[in-house]
């Protein structure tokens, strides 16, 4: 047995859980007790949660995995048991390449710089509306998940009017509290939606990512129901996250803020480096290993599931040293916040772009843009699996 | 120093032909790895080490 369970509740907004910055102080990898009872691991080092997620010898199948926090135990199971065709993120190779395929394309470094003019559009006009509207504003309705959540509709060919239906899906899903027969409800709601669409697609398809890929003929309905619902919740929830509370850390770090308005050419590695130091990913990714594997010298048993802190991680002094202060001049690349191996994230190249450009338009639009409230009036979204604001009042 | 890329091993997430696109690129359809150059100029091999170290996949390498 262990003592230790997944510690969740951060002391500071912007920094992990003080129970985790104690345990990555000690040690890279720790025994942990699951919601089941079941004793795996929990990985708070770089070099082995990189190792672990580029092992081919763990898998992501949710239904070989034990849950770590007990909510989600019934609904991971739930969904192991009948899992929708097209959810490839929690599947192995080679049912995990087939579907990777047919995305890659079209999310490459190329076409996501040629959706820049786009995104830039999309970018002014949220700013034009905050700034009629306002001041105040709160910064996620108004900024934050608009762009994304517009981006996103458009490359996949989603009617943004629909939107208030799956970002309250949304919502639900990342809610750690959420019920079970609430979660299973709003991933109900959300296929049903989509289902409906990729039919209307089939008669008249236009010029988008679910219409290519219904035109292209490899997966059938149930199979671009599930993909579509994995890029769209996808595409929602990160970038905004990473969009909301990037601001309110450049909102609580003034010299870096100051830094970034003089020089907008430091964007990308701006970018990096909020991605690194806010790590949104709260809770997971999990692996379980389908065979004994040794990490640091630690003996990972067949069966044991592995729990990756990403945000212990990226931190780690070895790799970033100082990693607890915000630093956009660092060498922030190698960052896990996208993860690594087969599973790295399909859209990063697309939330780049998104916040590159989002980011310094922001600033130079509004350079009076301060928060509304004190710091610790923000809500913080500590129940929900993507770390983020719920709210971000700001004036300028 | 000369640069190896294993396509079917490549996951297209792109970390290479965002290092360095000097000698990366992605293809159209699969978005799968295309090594523009094999020969590394000089000065160019820092930036090679870096995408070798970032691919995700391990589908590039360079020696
Ligand atoms: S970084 Fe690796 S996985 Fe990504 S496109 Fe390049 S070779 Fe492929």
């Amino acid at each position: 047995m262990s003592d230790l369970t997944l510690p969740m509740v951060r002391q500071r907004p912007l920094d992990p859980p003080d129970k985790i910055d104690e345990l990555r102080h000690q040690a890279h990898m720790h025994r942990m007790t699951y919601a089941d009872g079941h004793v795996g691991w929990l990985v708070t080092g770089y070099a082995a949660a990189r190792a672990v997620l580029a092992d081919p010898r763990f898998s992501n199948r949710p239904e070989k995995m034990h849950p770590p926090l007990p909510g989600r135990m019934e609904l991971l199971r739930r969904q192991g048991f009948k899992p929708q065709p097209g959810l490839f993120l929690r599947t192995d190779p080679p049912e995990h390449t087939r579907y990777r395929r047919l995305l890659t394309g079209q999310f490459t470094v190329r076409r996501m710089k040629a959706l820049e003019p786009r995104i830039a559009e999309i970018t002014e006009e949220c700013l034009d509306a905050m700034e009629a509207a306002g001041p105040p504003a709160d910064l996620v309705q108004a900024f934050a998940l608009p762009i994304p959540s517009l981006v996103i509709c458009e490359l996949l060919g989603v009617p943004y009017e629909d939107r208030a239906r799956f970002q309250e899906d949304a919502r639900v899903l990342f809610n750690l509290e959420a019920g079970l027969e609430e979660a299973l409800a709003a991933i109900g709601s959300t296929m049903a939606y989509l289902r409906d669409l990729i039919g209307r697609k089939r008669k008249e398809p236009g010029d988008d990512l679910l219409s290519g890929l219904v035109e292209g003929g490899e997966l059938d309905d149930e199979e671009l129901t599930g993909v579509g619902f994995l890029l769209l919740i996808a595409g929602h929830e990160t970038t905004a996250n990473m969009l909301g509370l990037g601001t309110y850390a450049l909102l609580a770090n003034p010299g870096q803020l100051a830094l970034l308005r003089a020089d907008p050419s430091l964007a990308d590695n701006a970018v990096e480096e909020l991605l690194r130091y806010l790590t949104i990913i709260h809770l997971g990714p999990l692996r379980s290993a389908e065979e004994d594997v040794e990490i640091e010298g630690n003996l990972i048993r067949a069966g044991e599931t592995v729990t990756l802190s990403l945000p212990a991680a990226n931190r780690d002094p070895a790799r970033f040293p100082g990693g607890d202060t915000l630093d956009l001049t660092r060498p922030a690349t190698g960052h896990l916040t996208f993860g690594h191996g087969i599973h790295q994230c399909l859209g990063q190249q697309l939330a780049r772009a998104e916040m590159r450009l989002a980011y310094p338009a922001l600033l130079r639009r509004l350079p009076g843009l301060r928060l509304a409230v004190t710091p610790e009036e923000v809500p913080m979204r500590s129940d929900m699996s993507i770390y983020g604001v719920h709210r971000l009042p700001v004036t300028w | 120093m000369e640069i190896k890329a294993d396509t079917t091993v490549c996951i297209g997430a792109g970390m290479c032909a965002l290092t360095a696109p000097q000698l990366f690129d992605q293809s159209e359809d699969e978005g799968t790895v295309l090594v523009l150059q094999r020969e590394v100029p000089a000065e160019l091999e820092d930036t090679v080490r870096r995408a070798v170290n970032l691919c995700p996949s391990g589908a590039i390498s360079a020696s």
